[in-house]
């Protein structure tokens, strides 16, 4: 749609004045610079969809420090020490529809999982899986996209490696509280301070946190957010967009001087 | 059918009608195995909907409220009325009489006619084909049953009931010779007809009983009270046009398997089981019907009944049969443990039956929703029914009462309608800001202490014995970490004058590190509610 109208555009300059001109190509002026972008980044997706490595829907604040852009399906993820970041990967796929699945955490708190944007009607808990934790495990990676589980101390490479090439075969991405031996990242919060409280006074209001992402190599990255962040990185795209959709209108009606005209000229 | 020809006057069907008198009394006492002479009232929307003779005795009526018949009769044993009850347990009376007379209409639990021309030229006569009746109900454990034979639906329903005060007390009967039913009828009040408006006018046009309706000219009644008291005045004239219509018996869907001898192990049941439960599905498949509530009777070798309804979240297969008599034997148990007692009987009964079509599989599937539930059916097979759970949030103050987990299959994911307590409540002491991420299934032990290394306390009037300083969370003693920031008491007084109504105080402990800690004070002792990790 747009190279027409650039088109359209560039046909209709030489009619006008110079001034006249500079109004639409500073009009059209974001759009060829952003395409090498665009294409750049599709080139990217296509050149990332390799069997192993399709990407699932991640937080943009997680996605920008995990490898590869965001959780891949086959993947698998250890997070640390945190509960909250565990349900910010989860929250990501579930949000665009995918089953998730809780397997061997009692502790699970249902209502921060909300508050994150897990969507509970397709959220499967086992909260104890006993002996059987390899088993059950393996059988929800079959059905769900995403599988949140505490992994168990001793588990035979074996294992490890068949659950692994499950994944792999089902497409799915496993997150592991603790550590895993075969994980693609490991994730964690390095730093934390809390907000609102005092001595004896307030409550908990706002969390910033400095995460960490570990690849197995060594290399890391970090990042530093807000609890918010996390929570709401899902619809801050969209709340981003709107504004700026509500907005256009806005500036071209308060900003009538300066723009009107010339696109009125063309 | 046996309306006659227009110029004929219309004649009645001869009816056989059995009456069994406070069924819902019969059915309850029946069911929860009581007395036959308990005061039992049945409840419906908090009033005494039926109650059983001896309750009638000390002055319980029906529409009086529950506290008010408590009140009249201390000893009164109330239930809630199961109307589903009534029908189940006359199916077994239905299918006896049947067995016996043709063409049974069941006109409702409690109620049945079957047109008496027949039978009773087979039996003899209409007093043996009664007393035929009575043998057999008798011999099924029904002695209250009262029997009026006449010219329709209607005065045989009225003979009935008289059939109480003959004076034969073993077999009340009451027949009204062929075409003596307006004069049996004449004499009844306007009452019976169960048209209270139509009565009030009759009366007040000076019309008292039925003889004097139905001596007014039937075209004049047409025109004057229309097509409703054209059909009351047919039927008090004893002509009453509404013939009996036989049911068509349903075809038998659930199935019994007798175990002799009993059998005590759950694996062997289930092998056992198998079979029927494929016929089961078959023959409901046959039916053109799929189940989706099962209701699982299993009887045990010392008397035990236990009883259970299932349901499915799309359609039992005989699988998912054979697994639902399995879950509700093993209980918590795992598969290979022993019963207490041994298994005689198990009965399987669909209580909802759906039509096939609606449930077929589309041409391509019916999308990977399909592959989710087989998959967590699989899980269940393994783990047991509540071990594959979905959860809702309810409503509560503290973090454990807001989550409710629903076992996979139960509800509909997501549908709140059955939570015991409603999340849009204000809950007034509820948590601020961010929930925790981690809520302890079970609080854990915790020590919080002040500078001094003195344990700290809430005294009643919710004051702070002194600030918090250190604290540790763990079944052993672990490290201690000093407190950083904290904020507290918040007390929360729950039923306060119920003895299982709770006290206690909440804070928010934060360590040097950033991590914070949601801690309970109850009694004198600390418990962590929650992590925010």
């Amino acid at each position: 749609m747009t190279p027409p109208a650039a088109g359209a555009l560039e046909q209709d300059e030489p009619s006008f004045s110079g001034s006249g001109a500079s109004g639409p190509r500073l009009v059209t002026a974001p759009s060829p610079g952003s395409l090498p972008a665009d294409l750049q980044q599709r080139i990217n997706q296509m050149q990332a969809s390799r069997l192993d490595s399709k990407r699932l829907p991640t937080v943009p604040a997680l996605a920008r420090i995990l490898p590869g852009g965001g959780l891949q399906s086959g993947g698998s993820y250890s997070v640390r020490n945190s509960a909250a970041l565990a349900m910010a990967l989860l929250a990501g796929p579930s949000a665009q529809g995918a089953w998730c699945g809780v397997v061997g955490l009692p502790e699970f708190s249902v209502e921060a999982a909300r508050e994150f944007g897990i969507n509970l009607d397709r959220l499967i808990l086992v909260p104890a899986p006993g002996a059987q934790w390899l088993t059950v495990t393996a059988a929800l990676v079959d059905v769900v996209s995403v599988v949140l589980t505490r992994a168990p101390e001793h588990l035979a490479p074996t294992d490890t490696a068949r659950l692994k090439a499950r994944l792999r075969q089902r497409g799915a991405a496993m997150i592991t509280l603790g550590s895993w031996q075969q994980s693609d990242s490991t994730l964690g919060v390095a730093e934390s301070v809390w907000e609102g409280l005092g001595s004896g006074r307030g409550h908990l209001r706002a969390r910033r946190m400095k995460i960490t992402a570990t690849h197995p190599s060594g290399r890391s990255r970090h990042a530093y957010l807000w609890l918010a962040d996390l929570q709401h990185g899902l619809r801050d795209p969209a709340g981003g967009r709107l504004p700026a959709g509500d907005g256009t209108p806005d500036s071209a009606d308060g900003g009538d001087p300066l723009f009107w005209p010339t696109l009125m000229n063309s | 059918m046996d309306s006659a020809p227009d110029g004929s006057p219309p004649t009645a069907t001869r009816t056989l009608l059995l009456w069994c008198p406070d069924w819902p009394i019969t059915a309850a006492l029946r069911e929860h195995s009581l007395e036959a002479d308990a005061a039992l009232a049945l409840v419906a929307k908090g009033e005494v909907f039926a109650c059983s003779p001896a309750a009638r005795q000390d002055g319980v009526r029906r529409g009086l409220r529950v506290r008010e018949a408590q009140a009249r009769c201390p000893h009164l044993i109330c239930l809630p009325y199961d109307p589903d009850l009534d029908q189940r347990s006359f199916e077994p009376v239905t299918a006896a009489v049947e067995a016996i007379l043709p063409g049974v209409q069941v006109l409702r639990p409690g109620l049945c006619a079957v047109r008496a021309k027949g039978p009773s030229r087979y039996y003899g006569s209409e007093e043996k084909m009664a007393s035929v009746v009575f043998t057999t109900l008798a011999a099924i454990g029904l002695t209250d049953v009262r029997i009026g034979i006449a010219d329709g639906l209607f005065a045989a329903e009225q003979a009935a009931r008289v059939a109480e005060e003959t004076d034969d007390a073993d077999a009340p009967l009451c027949i009204i010779p062929p075409g003596r039913s307006p004069w049996f009828l004449s004499t009844f009040p306007l009452d019976v007809l169960d048209q209270p408006k139509l009565a009030v006018l009759l009366r007040r046009l000076g019309i008292r009983s039925l003889g004097d309706w139905a001596a007014l000219e039937a075209a004049d009644v047409r025109n004057r009270f229309g097509e409703e008291g054209a059909l009351a005045h047919r039927m008090a004239s004893g002509i009453d046009s509404a013939a009996v219509v036989p049911r068509v018996p349903p075809p038998q869907l659930d199935t019994t398997v007798d175990f002799e001898p009993p059998l005590v192990r759950i694996d062997q049941l289930a092998f056992a089981f198998r079979m029927s439960a494929e016929a089961f599905v078959g023959r409901l498949r046959g039916a053109g019907l799929v189940c989706t509530v099962l209701r699982v009777v299993l009887s045990s070798d010392s008397g035990e009944v236990s009883e259970r309804t299932w349901q499915h979240p799309r359609w039992f297969d005989a699988d998912d049969v054979v697994d639902r008599v399995r879950w509700q034997l093993q209980g918590g148990r795992n598969a290979d443990s022993g019963l207490s007692s041994g298994i005689t009987r198990v009965h399987v009964d669909p209580v909802t039956v759906e039509d096939l079509g609606d449930h077929a599989d589309g041409l391509w599937g019916t999308g990977p929703d399909e592959s989710v539930h087989s998959g967590l059916a699989r899980i269940q097979s393994m783990l047991g029914h509540g071990a594959v759970l979905t959860a809702i949030i309810a409503g509560g103050r503290l973090l454990a009462d807001r989550r409710v987990y629903i076992p996979w299959g139960d509800a509909a994911p997501g549908s709140a309608g059955t939570l015991p307590r409603d999340r849009n409540l204000p809950w007034p002491g509820r948590l601020p800001g961010p929930v925790p991420a981690t809520v302890f299934a079970e609080p854990v032990p915790a020590v919080v202490l002040d500078a001094a290394g003195n344990g700290v306390d809430v005294d009643g009037r919710g004051v702070l014995s002194a600030d918090p300083a250190f604290f540790s969370a763990g079944r052993n003693t672990g490290p201690r970490w000093p407190v950083q920031s904290w904020a507290g008491p918040w007390p929360i007084t729950e039923r306060w004058w119920d003895p299982g109504g709770r006290v206690l105080n909440r804070f928010q402990l934060v360590d040097p590190s950033g991590s914070a800690w949601l801690f309970l004070l109850e009694d004198h002792r600390w418990w962590a509610e929650a992590t925010y990790d």
